[in-house]
């Protein structure tokens, strides 16, 4: 299969990894005056300015120009990624342990402390997640599993004052109301399925329950595009295991497709080859949807489309009200600034945040009164694993980013009604083959089977049991809190001297629980496996920033339905300013059980509908 | 440019494996004498005695099979830490350093190849130790992060891509049954469910049919 071939705008050089055709369109010339010092360059303007090239940058450019005359730029601080290049990367060194698809974290991190008051400190290496970069972002090493959220993540506040009460809430607890309900969402998440081609199985079609599948999902309109995904030798252990002990295990919906599937748009791509080359890698054969591979086929060919990449977006500039357009660097240290009638943020979390708070557009949240917006609600995924361990082998280097089989028995509160437990939401059970390389797993083994870490003894143990460790993993859904938020560091700078985004952020009582409620549920499988497994409860650890979590940061410009509470309105459309849009999971105000990517896009929809049907028609506030 | 120094490894380990210098220039080891000359980036000749005798007591040839001798483990690390990761190139540097608590990981100002260099100061004359001396010597050290280090990347060194200079002969992958990267297990994934599945390992080369792009290699 051949994609065709990107045009790539580019203004100064690409980065070390372009090879494509460059084409320079904005009429501009070399900024450097006589005396050395650089001025900024004004470029042409466009319609449309897009921050961040991937899933959700790309998808509103893909809209935007299929549906309006509009020019849409969009600027991505990376280089570009191509399919072709990624059969020389299954590589576990380089790209599982030092992660060569990340944000070069020597130019920017962020900082972390577990509350106000203590002193924060820089994340020095990657750990707790995992931010790509370049044309696709973390949608180019993504695991590619696609859910849809449960109904009741859309309004919990609601939800949860009508099933406890007010009263039983804590008042430190921040959730709310997205200002969107599943059934506005439910066409959209179909969109962005048949964009991905997902492989799944229906556990509830359009009320119908079917064994198999997810019976506790929302009803869903359609079958997924493609077929589940085939079994390895330990999903189909917890399958049946799971089954036996009365739970509903199906396997995961995901993003790496299980045959040839022709998408809406035309875009053809294979089925996956179970290489175990998904997570922390690009996809070498297309069959995992990444945008490389999925909207720039689209996009590439569209005249009033450009991409910038090697283009590092330092403020969105405004006046009286309005977003003017936005600064940036290229890779030779040269300023630009391009006019845009519209601004739409789409970078990871992070960096949405962290460019409207250096931009100064809106109001800081303030823990102190718990007054402001812009940094709150922020969340991650609360995460258990406990390691299994198995008398026989189970091939697993084989296998798929997606390739995983859940149950969804205590997901939201399902399954327990709250008040025993002490937990108000809970999360879905799932046992995975990613593919594994030899590295990161050696020298895994059950506790007591040796105190030695190195020496002729480890090494025998070590390889006896090589291959024979699984985990069973609980995805927790993460409430907002008060005391959890970004702001900027008063310390700590970027590569060009731009304060840092700090977190402060910490885990309570209720996620503690969640893993220990997680532990038990882990303890019933693993024995009806017949697998060992590690019985120590869980440390009630404070929040690490070491351990890798899951790249599922959200919130910060969450969304809602009053500007006190949020950042954007209901269509992710700037309260404060109308012609600035603030895409992706920063708009989540917390984190369900899932992964965000499939909602990240159907709200990418949602909104774009909102710009390009309403906006367009009357630029003012939508609400 | 300093001396090339080299580090002499038996040739049954280690003869035939294409290396490349730092220059980029690929370089058909010989075996002469029944050894090989790897040349080195990082370590002398010295240095990388002491870290190969180190790295075999952590993973020892043994009765339960070859160790890091073998597989080139020095090889590896001589290139991790001349490359940018052993510069922490690709590290957030940035002052005020403070201290902190283990969930903010590793906060010191020290890089790989700073903590290696002084690491071989603490491991004096070990290759020249005797008896029980050298797992004392270690055991005395293993809390360090030099030592945590060393072993993480003796790991590493067993049963990374030969192209990273270890598991030379693929002689790590055979040890564990890993059959390196492949393009495909579509018709595998689902069968051999129980039974040990081992095919003949190769490396990125061999499927591709063309050397990867190491990250070590980069230039600044």
């Amino acid at each position: 299969m051949l994609l065709p071939e990107y045009i790539y705008i580019t203004v100064g050089n690409l980065t070390k990894n372009g090879t494509r055709r460059e084409y320079t369109v904005n009429c501009w010339k070399r900024a450097h005056s006589c005396d050395g010092t650089t001025r900024m360059t004004n470029l042409k303007p466009v319609d449309v300015a897009v921050i961040g090239g991937g899933w959700t940058g790309l998808l509103m450019a893909k809209e935007i120009t299929e549906k309006t005359p509009l020019s849409v730029a969009v600027f991505e601080r990376g280089g570009p990624h191509k399919t072709a290049d990624y059969a020389l990367t299954m590589d576990e060194v380089d790209y599982f342990i030092r992660l060569r698809m990340m944000q070069n974290i020597a130019e920017e991190t962020i900082t972390h402390r577990h509350s106000v008051g203590k002193p924060a400190v820089p994340m020095r290496q990657y750990g707790s997640f995992l931010p790509g970069t370049g044309v696709g972002g973390s949608g180019e090493h993504w695991g590619g599993l696609s859910f849809r959220y449960l109904p009741d993540v859309f309004t919990l506040r609601t939800h949860l004052t009508s099933k406890h009460g007010a009263a039983k809430l804590s008042p430190d607890l921040a959730v709310q109301d997205w200002g969107v309900t599943y059934d506005d969402l439910e066409p959209l998440y179909w969109k962005a399925e048949q964009l991905l081609g997902v492989s799944g199985k229906a556990g509830n079609l359009r009320g119908q329950k079917i064994e198999g599948g997810n019976i506790f999902e929302a009803p869903r309109q359609n079958e997924y595009p493609t077929p589940p995904l085939k079994y390895s030798y330990v999903s189909r252990l917890f399958e049946d295991a799971a089954k036996r002990l009365g739970y509903h295990p199906h396997p995961s919906p995901g993003a790496t497709i299980s045959q040839t599937y022709r998408n809406p748009d035309g875009v053809t791509r294979p089925g996956c080859e179970y290489c175990g080359h998904c997570q922390r890698f690009g996809c070498m054969i297309g069959a995992k949807a990444q945008p490389s591979n999925t909207l720039m086929p689209v996009l590439a060919g569209r005249s009033k489309f450009q991409l910038h990449t090697g283009s590092w977006v330092r403020r969105v500039v405004h006046k009286d009200g309005r977003a003017t357009g936005i600064r940036f660097m290229n890779n030779e240290g040269q300023e630009f600034f391009q006019p845009a009638e519209i601004v739409v943020l789409a970078s990871f979390t992070l960096n949405n945040v962290r460019l409207l708070s250096l931009s100064k557009i809106g109001t800081p949240y303030d823990s102190a009164v718990r007054k402001g917006t812009l940094g709150s609600h922020l969340t991650q995924q609360v995460q258990h694993t406990t390691r299994l361990f198995f008398d026989k082998p189970l091939n697993a280097f084989m296998g798929a980013g997606s390739l995983a089989i859940k149950f969804s028995d205590f997901d939201g509160d399902l399954g327990f009604s709250g008040a025993e437990e002490g937990l108000l939401r809970g999360g879905i059970f799932s046992v995975g083959s990613t593919g594994e390389g030899p590295i990161r797993s050696f020298g895994v083994m059950p506790s007591g089977v040796t105190s030695e870490t190195w020496g002729s003894e480890w090494k025998r143990a070590s390889m006896a049991w090589k291959d024979r460790v699984a985990g069973i993993n609980m995805f927790g859904e993460h409430l907002s809190y008060w005391h959890n938020f970004m702001d900027l560091d008063p310390t700590y700078t970027d590569k060009f001297g731009d304060p840092l985004l700090r977190f402060t952020m910490d885990w309570t009582d209720h996620e503690h629980r969640q893993r220990e409620f997680a532990a038990k549920i882990h303890a019933e499988v693993a024995r009806e496996m017949g697998a060992r497994f590690d019985a120590t409860p869980p440390r009630r650890a404070p929040y690490d920033i070491v351990t890798y979590q899951g790249t599922h940061i959200q919130g910060g410009a969450v969304m809602g339905m009053s500007p006190h509470h949020s950042v954007v309105n209901r269509y992710l459309q700037h309260w404060d300013m109308p012609n600035v849009w603030v895409i992706g999971g920063s708009a989540f105000p917390h984190n369900a059980a899932l992964n965000p990517t499939l909602t990240a896009m159907a709200l990418t929809h949602w909104s774009a509908d909102a710009l390009i049907g309403r906006y367009l028609k009357h630029p003012e506030k939508l609400v | 440019m300093k001396r090339r120094e080299f580090l002499t490894l038996p040739a049954a380990a280690i003869g035939g494996t294409l290396l490349y210098t730092l220059a980029g220039e690929p370089l058909r080891l010989k075996a002469q004498d029944g050894v090989v000359r790897v040349p080195l980036r990082f370590f002398t000749a010295a240095e990388a005695r002491v870290i190969a005798a180190a790295c075999e007591r952590i993973f020892p040839s043994d009765a339960s099979g070859p160790g890091a001798t073998e597989a080139g483990v020095a090889v590896y690390i001589d290139r991790q830490l001349a490359g940018p990761y052993g510069r922490d190139k690709y590290r957030y540097t940035q002052g005020p350093w403070v201290e902190s608590m283990p969930e903010h990981g590793y906060q010191g100002r020290e890089t790989p190849q700073q903590t290696y260099r002084q690491g071989l100061k603490d491991l004096g004359d070990f290759a020249g130790l005797s008896m029980d001396e050298p797992i004392a010597k270690l055991k005395s050290m293993e809390r360090s992060r030099f030592f945590q280090l060393l072993r993480t990347h003796t790991i590493e060194g067993m049963f990374c891509d030969p192209m990273h200079g270890g598991n030379a002969g693929l002689i790590g992958w055979q040890l564990v049954g890993y059959p390196g990267p492949r393009m495909s297990y579509r018709e595998e994934v689902d069968k051999h469910f129980g039974e040990p599945w081992r095919p003949k390992p190769a490396s990125l080369e061999q499927i591709m049919g063309r050397p990867g792009k190491l990250w070590e290699d980069e230039k600044d």
